[in-house]
């Protein structure tokens, strides 16, 4: 991980209505794997900054990347995701640093991914990895979300592969009954697999012992949590 | 030095308490819990915390002798690197001073290994946790420490950000030279101190 750089904003659009993708492109092109975050840092004209940590949601490429994605969920009273939704615009530039992050990252390797609303946006680096190097078949992803309008990446998403679990409203055609998360939504992980679970720290402490529950030793299974972190 | 972001102006500047370091914002009534593994759920009847590595005499106490020893509390505040920051905490415990006296660190420890029943390590220099600045704690706000912040006893390390106060604690290891914990391998700063923003590797 390098210090600080300058990145600029080529790119962003809504995955939902309180979650926006902003593609940046570094001055410093770096090589991350699927998992890790950058952080982002907001200076004021006085010197005072704030800074929050952001996953990436774009996958590794061949070479070091020169862009990145990463998609910002737009929390009550946010600050910094504040900002980032109303007054950044295309050709902005923001400082970063990153990649960060050695734990919750995926290379290879059978591996059960449950993200958690904005908690899908590490895993979905994950799938987006096994999709483009061609093994899908070792990731099974279930993500958990409140109604299909709290759904991230949603035409890309789908595959089969992927569990979309609806706890508050499901869209028509959904037989499964609205309702947490599951060990029947889990099902029996892959012989060896690791455990990645994203979420808030509510969902991530139910899923992250479900992940036990289901027969993932308890020292496969990988947490991140989101905190209320503006 | 930083460059300006276009139209950010932050929150009011009245509001910023001068307990909080560079770049943290205060968390209020939020507690925000951060860890990397399953919440362990373990019993204070066969809870152990042990001092080992470069002592004269390693030693081990049962949840029952650790409370038995002098009790020992800080008051004020903590700082987590993911920039919240909480005033005006108070935690209960006793203090690593009192667990080092009892073991007895060899001249030629430097360093320890604070290390979790889960399997979590945080690297940490001896000098950062005497002196009345560590503590291993049970209590937080005159209630028991919960689960999902470490419970039942973690270490602190106030002085430093939070990720060096090892949550489940269930040990120190004392090294003559220093070696990585488990964020520390993974980008994070070997010494942390919030006041010089050793957040990451580098910094």
């Amino acid at each position: 991980m390098g210090g600080w750089q300058t990145a600029t904003v080529v790119g962003m659009h809504d995955e939902t209505p309180r979650a926006r993708t902003f593609r940046l492109r570094l001055s410093r092109p770096e090589s991350h794997r699927a998992g890790q975050h950058y952080v982002v840092r907001l200076t004021a004209p006085d010197g005072y900054t704030a800074q929050r940590s952001y996953s990436v949601a774009s996958p590794p490429t061949d070479s070091a990347s020169d862009e990145i994605d990463l998609t910002v969920e737009r929390l009550e009273g946010g600050e910094v995701s504040g900002f980032l939704h109303d007054a950044v615009e295309i050709g902005d530039e923001l400082e970063v640093r990153g990649p960060i992050g050695g734990w919750f990252v995926w290379e290879d390797g059978p591996a059960l991914l449950v993200g958690g609303g904005s908690g899908v946006v590490p895993v979905m680096a994950m799938l987006r990895h096994a999709r483009a190097t061609g093994r899908s078949d070792l990731i099974r992803l279930v993500v958990s979300v409140r109604s299909p309008d709290d759904l991230y990446y949603r035409d890309e998403i789908t595959g089969p592969e992927v569990t979309v679990v609806y706890t508050r409203a499901a869209p028509p055609g959904v037989e499964r009954p609205v309702g947490r998360l599951t060990l029947d939504d889990v099902g029996a992980p892959a012989e060896g697999a690791t455990a990645y679970v994203c979420g808030s720290a509510g969902f991530a402490d139910a899923a992250s012992r479900l992940m036990v529950d289901a027969g993932v030793p308890v020292e496969r299974v990988r947490v991140e949590r989101f905190g209320p972190t503006g | 030095m930083a460059r300006f972001t276009r139209g950010f102006s932050g929150r009011s500047r009245a509001e910023r308490d001068p307990r909080l370091p560079p770049g943290q914002y205060d968390a209020r009534d939020d507690w925000p819990v951060l860890n990397a593994e399953v919440t362990p759920d373990l019993d204070t009847a066969t809870w152990t915390f042990t001092v080992h590595g470069l002592v004269r005499n390693p030693t081990t106490w049962s949840w029952d002798e650790i409370h038995a020893l002098p009790e020992s509390s800080y008051e004020g505040d903590i700082h987590c690197v993911t920039t919240w920051s909480k005033l005006g905490m108070s935690f209960t415990g006793v203090s690593v001073d009192t667990l080092l006296a009892a073991a007895e660190p060899l001249p030629d420890a430097t360093h320890v290994m604070a290390e979790s029943h889960t399997g979590y390590t945080t690297n940490l220099p001896l000098a950062d946790v005497v002196g009345g600045r560590a503590w291993v704690v049970w209590d937080v706000d005159s209630g028991p420490l919960p689960r999902d912040h470490g419970g039942p006893a973690r270490m602190i390390v106030p002085h430093l950000y939070f990720w060096k106060s090892a949550k489940w604690v269930s040990g120190l290891r004392l090294m003559d030279h220093d070696e990585r914990g488990f964020w520390e391998r993974n980008g994070y700063h070997d010494r942390g101190d919030p006041w010089l923003e050793q957040r990451y590797q580098g910094d």
